[in-house]
Parts: structure tokens; C-alpha cells; sequence
């Protein structure tokens, strides 16, 4: 709310069956300039969404008449309008179940206003055309294009996997990746249930590119769900 | 490091401790040609040598013979004592099995592998006591002289003249170490005079018997021999496990025939050093025909086969009318190559040309299986059995049945001779003789075959009263109703005994289709049990019990028609604890009354069938029926079992899904109002212009209650989660340091201003966690240790591997726990009487429940320097994926 209305008017769409829940979040995301539509259970979110195109959507899990992944996957058979999930589940597997269906991003409930508008930037971010060429972090840089890794100025020498690690996280830079999704994309789908690679290049990307003095926090684990790659100013 | 942490030297020994009990012991055979060389000093002082090194060690039975030296060095080790057994007025002492079972020691020295146990012993043998012993993964250090090896003793007789009583089988050892103690022979002779082997009296005598120059250079020769062929095949089977084509490239699978013939013990002992040589394996086979067998011939047979067995062949039975047939039919359906049959005996005529006669067809039929004709050594253990055998005394009632038919009919004849001519009455005998063939064995068809022809020749051939036949039709007749009666007999009698073994056969398979059929509409273990055993009490003429596993020992099934005595329980649990058979028939208690049948499947024993059976012998056929039932009745047992367990899993995830969806519906309603009070609180706080200290200082209160709200929500539905048994954690390779990051990350605010040491070991593996329960756990340690010290109090947090194990400890400087509250500690909602506000007394009880549902173990306690520390062991049984990454 600190610098509303910057920028142009963006609709999005809110699907949760608790009045109060629907309340609050018209009157934060109105405050920081969006508008807002609302649904109380799946079937009309589906409708609305396609009647609406909604910029953003925040679906909650634990609906009336359809479960949340459910209209989730209802949605992207036809459209890649960024989703944030808000739900009270907290367990892993729901959030892997949202991940893997094709959410953007997951915060639970209860959730600081703030956190949720970060991420709601995050997803509509991602959301346009790919033009990350060049990402940077503190004194980091990651230039896609050229195929380099720099940090204080000096390039850091990756294998060939950890770059292609490295990669996906910066395509997908401040959402959650799925260990399923890691590894499909650069294991190939028999590799799914090899979660130590995982460990192992991540242990050896940190190393590298985080400074060992401070827990940096550049690639952030999301604990049984995935990682997440933050802090990045493009 | 800390002091307070577990002593890794302690840890050690408990893991090896487990890991040995799983493993079968070694054993270690000190083998000597001949008594007197020195095996028992040779086992003692490397005894003496172990108990240096700090091996756990005990004597279970050494005799020294009074030998000075060798009593010297008995001294320092631990002894049970022996077993005192009194049997035919004599005081016997016998090594105590189940003592040296119960002490468990890593090694046992026991004495003289192949002594024979006073009867009334678990088992008739020494070797198999050894047996059990390894069995129950405890080293054992024991001697033996060459002469007691099964495959050498028939060597030993011939080149000494001994007679050798007892025997070990070669199967035992297979597994060995073997330390040859040698001695020259001259020195031997020496000892030997010196009275060092044997007591004054006794020397002279053993001297010119057994210790003679040659003997003993023989003997010599003979145990260096069979350790250099035992090293051989160790080097053997270490090229089969470097590459699996090598050692089996001879092919070779030799077959034994084995009959209830004295000579087949000594054939058997053949075949196994001709295996042992081309190092292959062997099939020893009897077949069976529907003649049946003396009693000393079938107990023959049974030792034959045990024999063949305790010496590593794979036994079958079968059965066939036409020996060679039968022969050849297994050795086809077996792979074999070579076949091994005795050389017919030459002193009896009839034998050798019904032996020749099996030679001939085995040779024309064998194809490209080799036979071996092995020359039946002369065993004077068994006592000769006259040339020509008379059947018992059922055979003597059917001579005697033939003798008054045939006196019948020549009555019958003598009234009839009067009105017909000569030929008449032979046609009678003819008929006769067939009748006789319908209901006697061979024997009595032939004699009454012979006799009546003889009988028709003297009464009723002209001349009649005499023997002498003048005129040539009546010789050509005469000729020929010998022939005709002879074969007709003979024919009849075969069709009759082949008729027979059908008979058995359809008994045997209507038999097990009968129980097949009832077992498979039993649907409950009772229903099984019961129908086991009267289907076994109906077909066996038994007695029958079926002993299974109850809450904490062995019971018998209530449904079962013998009542087990405590003794013959104990045998049958001793059974079930060995996984073998016991009891009577067998080597295991063998003066049980009863016979005790494992029912065992492949994972596990799941009872015994002890069966009273009123036979004197126990036939192999009738012993493999009733293996097969026991087999059976353990599949279906199993099936049962598994079917429970279905329906069991089945209710748990019903269960768990309920208690799943209850769960979320609570979490949903508690949380949804928190969800929009911290929203609105943070959406507030967020607003720069609004009025001053007092609204920001209210809305942090807002923001910290909700906050504790919110973890006590989630505490109680973990707990509830927990009682319900529904927390199953999901392994994953997990990154300790990077656990151990992100949890400290994930408490930014709650640890704000605290300093958190963290130590990870350097060479931290990849470890098998759930990330998220891990994580809950060492942030509930952590936020405690923050809660109960002094603000600016320093934590440490260390995580370590050791073999087996991973281990975490959360340690602080601040007052420590108070000893009395520590039993308390992990208890739901308990809370220290003097601790600070804000805990909601669960946070510990969750670490225990999701450190236990790892399998792990938490403890706390005070440090030696002032503190507390709470330490975690997880077992790491798997072993973190070495191959390289890709």
C-alpha cells in the first residue's frame, strides 16, 4: 500500500467459499490497485475466470464442490493465467499435488499481507514473455544468453548439470520448482525418484555461488516440496 | 567433541553384537591323522591366543586325557560346566548345549567333533550340536582326526583294519577352516612310548595295532591330501564368485542308485568323493516298487538316504516297477551326466543274473549318460545276509495256502482221474496255480507252479507213482504246463503287485486332492488347522496335533486329537526355533514319541505338525506325503494370513483417510478466522501514516497472538496426527547441512538476537529423513532451548554420523533441566512449573513422536559444564547411493 496505483488497473480473481477471507483480500488487493472478482466454490471460479480473463487468480484448495486441483487443472487446459494457491494445508504432499498441476505458487494461510502481494508480483512477473537474459543478485550475475556465471566479477566454472540446474531455477526465478519437476526436466521422467542427485548439485551450487559466511539464502529449499531461486533484481 | 555424547566404542560393540547374532558362526577344525598328535594343545593354545586379543571365549567340552601339558593350558579359561547323564548305570558327562546357548559367547571350544552323545542327548551327535552352536552365530574351535570324515573312513578301514564307528559328514566341513596338526610319524611312535598319548597300559596294544609305521604314514597322507583338496576348493569358489563360468564348466551332476543293500553305504561314500573331485553336485535316488521291503531292509534304505543326504546330495524318491526304467526317467528330468550303480555280487547266481540283466538294460538304454560300475566294497559293519532270503512269516502262511490248494485240487483230481484221462487234472492244477497267482506273492506262485507239475507227473501221468514219463506227447505236455504255469503265475502276480502301486498311487493323489479340496473352503486359521488334522489323523492312522506360535510361547491347537506331553512341546519348540524337523525319525531329539514337522513358508516358521504315528519305520513315501501335507497346509496357512493382513491395511487407510479429512476440516475452521485476523493485522501494521506509538504497539500484540495461535493449532493437530498413529514419515536423501540451514532460516524471528552455533560434520552423507518432520523437530528443540535461557544464552546445534547411526544434539549453557522433571519431560502439555509463558507443553512430545517415528531414540540431560542438551539418534540403514551422478 506503500505505492498504490503505479501500475495499470489489473483484474484479479479471488475463489475461496469464506466470505471473510473473500473481504479481506478485495480490500488489500483494491488498496494496491487491483480489481477484484470474486468466486464462492469451483465451478463458478471456472466461469468467472473465463468470462473475467483474470490477471491473477488466488484459489483456495478446500472448495465446496470441486477440490482446488481439480479447477486448477480445469483452467490450464485452456489458459496460462498465472494461479497463486492460499490454503490452510500446510502438508507437503498438498502443495506438491498444487506444484505439479500447475500452480505458480503456494502460501498458507494464515498469511502476512505483504508476503502475499510479493508473490502475487512474482507470478504476474513470470507470466510475460521470457526476457530474463541476464539475472542478478547482490554481487551475482547469471547471464543467460552467454552461458556465464559471475560472481564478485570472476566467472565461476559450473558442469554442464549444475548449469542446467541452475537454469531452471533462473527461468523460473522466485516461484517453487518440484523435485518432480527438476528432475523431469533435466533427468528425463525415469529419474523422478532420484532425489540425491537433487541434493548433491544443489549442495555444490551453493557452495559455489553463495558466500559460506552467511547463510546467503539465493537458493531457498522448500522443505519435501522443491526449491526456489529469490533476491533476484531484473 | 562433547562428553556427554554416546561412547562410540559401546555403540560398536552393541551393533556387531546384533549383527553376529544374524550370522552363522564359524567353525575352525583342528585335524589331526590320529589321536595323540597334538589337536587339543594346538586348539587350546590358539584358545589362549584369542583370550589375549579379547575374545569372548569359553570351554564347552575339552578332554585332555590327564595330559599335563595340555591341562597347563585349560588354565584362565572360562568352563561351563559340563551335563551329568546317567545311562546304564554308567556316570556320563556330556557338553551342556543349551548352557553354552544361553551364555551366547562369540567362541566355543569344543572337543572331539565326532564323539557319539549318550543317548537321551538332544541330538545323537556331537557334529550336531557344533551344528546348533553355529547356528546360533557362535564361533567354534574343534578337533578331529581324519579317520571320522564320512568320505575317508572306508579309506581308513581298509588301510588300518579299524573299524570306524563314528563319522562326521563332510557336509560340515564345507564352511571350515581347516588347521592340519602334523607330526611326523617316527615322533608320533615316540610320544606314543613316552606315555604321552596314551596311559601305560594301553600303549603296547595300540602300538602294534594301530600305530604302525605304515598305518600311519597312510594316514598322514591322507588328511594332508584332503586339506590341500579343501584349499583347493576354497580357491574354487572364490573364481566362481569372480566369474560365475569358470568352475562350472565340467557340467558334471552324478547320480547314486540307492537300494537297502549293505553295499550301497560304501557306494554312496564313492559317489561323494567322485563329486568332491569334479566338483559337482549329486543326486542320490531310490526307487521304490510296489514289493515292499523287509523292515531291515527299509530302515537300510532310510539310513542310506540320511546318509546320503548329511554328505550334500539332493535325495529323491520315486517309484517305477522297472528299475532301470526308473532310473533313467530321474537322471533325464535331472540333467545328469554320469550314473553311478554297484557291481552286481558274483557269489550268487540268481542276484548276478538279475543284476546282469539291469546292467544290460541300463547300458542299452543310458544314451549319453555315462555309467560307472562301482565294485560294492565289502562292509563288515552290517552283518552278512544269507544268500537266499525267505520271505518273513507272512510269505511262510502263503507257501503253506499254496501247499493245501494244491493238496485240495489233487483230491479233487484223484476223484476225477477215475472217469477222465490223465491231461484233465493238469488242466485243474493249471487253474489253480493262476487262482493262487490272483492272491500270493512271486514266490508262493512259483513253488506251487513247480509242485504241481511234479505232483501231476507222479499221481496221474502214466506211470503213474513214479516220476518217469514214457511217451513223448505226454513229455512235450508235461514240459509245457511247467512253462505255462510258471509265466502265467508270474504274469498274474505282476499285474497284481503293478495294480497295487497304482492303487497307492490314486490313494496318494486322492489323498492330496482330498485335502486340497477341503483347504480350499477353509477360510479361517481354525478351520485350516482342523482340517489338517483330521485329514492327517484319516490317511496316517494318526495322532495328530498342530503347535503354533501364542502370545508369548508355544501352544498346542485345541483342535488337535494328541495331547502333547511338556516334553514333546519342548521338543517341537525346538523345532520351530531351528527350523527343522525333531523329534522321532529324525536326528533332532530322536526319542520323542512323537514327530515334529516345521510348517514353514520362506519367510518364517508359522507352527509345527506333530504327528504320533504307530509305524516302526517310516517309509519315504509315506514321509513325503506327509511333508507335502504339512507344505500344503503352510501355503494355505500363509494365504490366510496375508488375506487377514489385506483386510487389515485396507481398514488402516479407511481409517487414516477419515482421520485425514477430520483433520483438515478442523485445521480449516481454526484457522480460517487466524488466517484473516493476520492479514488484517499485517495489512495494518504496513500502513506508514497511521496515529502513532499506541496503534502500532496494539497491532504487534495482534500479530505475536495470532502467531502463538496459530503454532498451538498446528501443535495440537501434530499431536493428534501422532495418537492416531497416522504420522509415517516419508524418506528422502536429505542434505543435513541443508536441513539444518533451513530450519534456522525458517525461525529468523522467533531466534532473533540468539547466537546458534551450528557444527555439521565435515563428511556428512546424504541421509534418509522426512525434511519436513526433521525440520519441525529441530526447530521445536531449538525454540525451547530459546524459551527456558536467558536471553543471549549461545545454542548448539551439532549433527554427527556414526556406523549406523545419525545423530543431532541441541545443547545450551543456560540453567539446565531440573533432575526431577526429566522422566516428565516428553509428556503432552506438560510444562515446567517455572517456565516462562508462551510454550503450549507439546512442542517435546512431538520431537518424541516424530524422532520415534523415525525410528530413532531423543534423551535429555544436564551437561557435565552446565546446560542442557537433548540428543537424537536415527538408524541409517541404507547406505547413500554411491554411483556417480549423472
Amino acid at each position: 500500500m506503500s505505492s498504490p496505483i503505479t501500475e495499470p488497473s489489473q483484474t484479479a480473481l479471488v475463489i475461496d467459499d469464506e466470505p471473510q477471507i473473500r473481504r479481506l483480500l478485495r480490500v488489500t488487493l483494491e488498496a494496491n490497485g487491483y480489481a477484484v472478482v470474486d468466486a464462492t466454490n469451483g465451478k463458478e471460479g471456472i466461469v468467472q475466470a473465463a468470462q473475467c480473463r483474470p490477471d491473477v487468480i488466488l484459489l483456495d484448495l478446500g472448495l465446496p464442490d470441486l477440490t482446488g486441483v481439480k479447477v486448477l487443472k480445469r483452467i490450464r487446459e485452456w489458459s496460462q493465467v498465472p494461479v497463486v494457491i492460499l490454503s490452510v494445508r500446510d502438508r507437503e504432499q498438498d502443495k506438491i499435488a498444487a506444484l505439479d498441476a500447475g500452480a505458480d505458487d503456494y502460501v498458507t494461510k494464515p498469511f502476512a499481507s505483504g508476503e502475499l502481494l510479493a508473490r502475487l508480483r512474482t507470478a504476474r512477473r513470470r507470466s510475460q514473455p521470457a526476457t530474463i537474459a541476464v539475472f542478478r543478485a547482490a554481487d551475482l550475475e547469471i547471464d543467460l544468453s552467454a552461458r556465464l556465471v559471475r560472481k564478485h566479477g570472476v566467472e565461476v566454472k559450473l558442469t554442464p548439470t549444475e548449469y542446467a540446474l541452475l537454469r531452471q531455477l533462473v527461468v523460473h526465478a522466485g516461484k517453487v520448482i518440484t523435485h518432480r519437476q527438476l528432475l523431469t526436466e533435466i533427468w528425463g521422467p525415469g529419474a523422478v525418484e532420484q532425489t540425491h542427485y537433487l541434493r548433491v548439485h544443489i549442495a555444490h551450487l551453493r557452495e559455489k555461488l553463495e558466500d559460506s559466511a552467511a547463510p546467503a539464502g539465493l537458493i531457498l529449499t522448500e522443505p519435501g516440496v522443491g526449491y526456489r531461486l529469490v533476491g533476484g533484481t531484473d | 567433541m562433547e562428553p556427554d555424547r554416546p561412547n562410540p566404542d559401546s555403540l560398536l560393540a552393541a551393533i556387531q553384537n546384533e549383527v553376529a547374532r544374524k550370522k552363522r558362526g564359524r567353525l575352525k577344525v583342528f585335524l589331526g591323522m590320529c589321536p595323540g598328535v597334538g589337536k587339543t594343545f594346538a586348539m587350546l593354545e590358539a584358545a589362549q591366543r584369542e583370550i589375549k586379543n579379547g575374545s569372548d571365549l569359553v570351554i564347552g567340552y575339552v578332554e585332555t586325557h590327564g595330559r599335563k601339558e595340555t591341562d597347563a593350558l585349560t588354565a584362565g579359561l572360562p568352563l561351563i560346566a559340563r551335563k551329568n547323564l546317567v545311562h546304564r548305570d554308567l556316570a556320563l558327562t556330556e557338553m551342556d548345549l543349551d548352557a553354552v546357548l544361553a551364555r551366547h559367547p562369540q567362541l566355543a571350544l569344543v572337543d572331539e567333533l565326532a564323539h557319539t552323545n549318550t543317548p537321551g542327548s538332544r541330538h545323537p551327535k556331537r557334529w550336531q550340536d557344533v551344528n546348533e552352536l553355529l547356528d546360533a552365530g557362535i564361533d567354534v574351535f574343534t578337533t578331529l582326526n581324519v579317520q571320522h570324515i564320512e568320505s575317508r573312513a572306508d579309506t581308513v578301514r581298509q588301510v588300518t583294519g579299524a573299524e570306524i564307528r563314528e563319522t562326521v559328514p563332510d557336509s560340515m566341513l564345507d564352511d571350515a577352516e581347516l588347521e592340519l596338526i602334523d607330526l611326523p610319524p617316527a615322533e608320533l611312535v615316540e610320544r606314543l612310548q613316552q606315555g604321552k598319548i596314551y596311559l601305560p597300559e594301553r600303549t603296547a596294544s595300540a602300538t602294534q595295532n594301530f600305530f604302525r609305521a605304515a598305518n600311519l604314514t597312510a594316514l598322514r597322507e591322507l588328511s594332508l591330501r584332503l586339506v590341500a583338496d579343501h584349499v583347493g576348493a576354497e580357491t574354487q569358489a572364490h573364481h566362481r564368485r569372480q566369474n560365475q563360468a569358470v568352475a562350472w564348466k565340467t557340467g558334471h551332476r552324478l547320480m547314486v542308485a540307492v537300494s537297502g543293500s549293505p553295499f550301497s553305504e560304501s557306494l554312496i561314500r564313492w559317489t561323494r568323493r567322485m563329486a568332491d573331485s569334479l566338483r559337482c553336485p549329486w543326486l542320490a535316488v531310490h526307487i521304490e516298487n510296489a514289493h515292499g521291503l523287509e523292515d531291515a531292509t527299509q530302515s537300510r534304505l532310510e539310513k542310506n538316504l540320511a546318509l546320503a543326504r548329511s554328505m550334500g546330495a539332493e535325495v529323491i524318491g520315486t517309484t517305477d516297477e522297472n528299475l532301470a526304467r526308473g532310473l533313467l526317467r530321474v537322471a533325464r528330468q535331472n540333467n545328469v551326466s554320469q550314473l553311478i550303480i554297484g557291481k552286481p555280487a558274483v557269489n550268487n547266481p540268481l542276484a548276478w543274473l538279475w543284476g546282469g540283466r539291469l546292467l544290460r538294460q541300463l547300458a542299452r538304454d543310458s544314451g549319453n549318460i555315462d555309467l560307472q560300475v562301482v565294485r560294492a566294497e565289502k562292509s563288515d559293519l552290517v552283518p552278512r545276509t544269507p544268500g537266499w532270503r525267505w520271505r518273513p512269516s507272512t510269505s511262510w502262511k502263503q507257501y503253506g495256502a499254496a501247499a493245501g490248494v494244491l493238496a485240495a485240487m489233487g483230491l479233487l483230481n484223484v476223484l476225477l482221474a477215475q472217469f477222465t484221462g490223465p491231461r484233465v487234472p493238469g488242466f485243474i492244477f493249471l487253474l489253480a496255480v493262476v487262482l493262487l497267482a490272483l492272491f500270493l506273492g512271486r514266490g508262493p506262485v512259483l513253488f506251487a507252479g513247480v509242485a504241481s507239475a511234479l505232483v501231476w507227473n507222479y499221481f496221474f501221468l502214466p506211470p503213474r507213482f513214479t516220476f518217469i514219463i514214457n511217451n513223448t506227447e505226454d513229455g512235450i505236455l508235461f514240459g509245457l504246463y511247467f512253462v505255462v504255469a510258471s509265466v502265467l503265475g508270474q504274469l498274474v502276480a505282476r499285474i497284481r503287485t503293478q495294480e497295487q502301486a497304482e492303487r497307492q498311487r490314486e490313494e496318494r493323489a486322492t489323498a492330496l486332492y482330498q485335502l486340497t479340496r477341503e483347504f480350499a473352503a477353509a477360510g479361517t486359521r481354525d478351520e485350516v488347522v482342523w482340517q489338517l488334522i483330521a485329514e492327517v489323523d484319516r490317511v496316517f492312522h494318526a495322532h495328530t496335533a498342530v503347535v503354533l506360535p501364542g502370545e508369548n510361547s508355544l501352544a498346542a491347537h485345541p483342535d488337535g486329537s494328541l495331547v502333547l506331553s511338556e516334553k514333546e512341546l519342548h521338543v517341537a519348540e525346538w523345532g520351530f526355533l531351528n527350523r527343522q524337523a525333531a523329534g522321532k525319525f529324525t536326528d533332532n531329539l530322536p526319542g520323542a514319541e512323537a514327530l515334529h514337522l516345521p510348517l514353514m513358508t520362506e519367510r518364517a516358521v508359522v507352527g509345527m505338525l506333530s504327528v504320533k504315528l504307530s509305524d516302526k519305520v517310516l517309509p519315504l513315501v509315506r514321509r513325503d506325503l506327509l511333508e507335502t501335507y504339512a507344505r500344503q497346509a503352510t501355503l494355505v496357512l500363509d494365504r490366510v494370513a496375508l488375506r487377514a493382513a489385506g483386510e487389515q491395511n485396507k481398514l488402516i487407510a479407511e481409517s487414516e483417510r477419515l482421520s485425514n479429512a477430520l483433520l483438515n476440516s478442523i485445521s480449516h475452521e481454526l484457522r480460517t478466522p487466524l488466517a484473516a485476523i493476520t492479514s488484517a493485522a499485517s495489512a495494518l501494521a504496513e500502513v506508514k501514516n497511521a496515529d502513532g506509538e499506541f496503534n502500532h504497539a496494539m497491532i504487534a500484540e495482534i500479530q505475536e497472538a495470532s502467531a502463538r495461535l496459530n503454532r498451538l493449532v498446528g501443535n495440537l493437530l501434530d499431536v493428534t496426527r501422532l495418537d492416531s498413529g497416522h504420522v509415517r514419515p516419508k524418506l528422502d536423501w536429505c542434505d543435513v547441512s541443508d536441513l539444518v540451514q533451513t530450519t534456522i532460516r525458517s525461525l529468523g524471528r522467533e531466534l532473533a538476537g540468539r547466537e546458534i552455533k551450528v557444527e555439521v560434520a565435515k563428511a556428512m552423507p546424504l541421509a534418509r529423513l522426512d525434511f519436513t518432520l526433521m525440520q519441525q523437530v529441530l526447530a521445536n528443540l531449538l525454540l525451547n532451548a530459546a524459551l527456558h535461557t536467558p536471553a543471549g544464552t549461545r545454542i548448539q546445534l551439532q549433527a554427527w554420523p556414526e556406523k549406523e547411526h545419525l545423530f543431532f544434539a541441541v545443547a545450551d549453557n543456560g540453567p539446565g533441566l531440573s533432575p526431577e522433571l526429566l522422566p516428565h519431560l516428553f509428556g503432552k502439555f506438560f510444562r515446567a512449573p517455572d517456565a516462562p509463558a508462551g510454550g503450549s507443553g507439546l512442542g517435546l512430545a512431538i520431537v518424541k513422536g516424530f524422532v520415534e517415528a523415525h525410528g530413532g531414540q531423543i534423551s535429555a540431560a544436564n551437561r557435565p559444564a552446565g546446560g542442557a542438551i537433548f540428543s537424537i539418534r536415527i538408524p541409517q540403514t541404507e547406505l547413500p547411493p554411491t554411483e556417480a551422478l549423472p
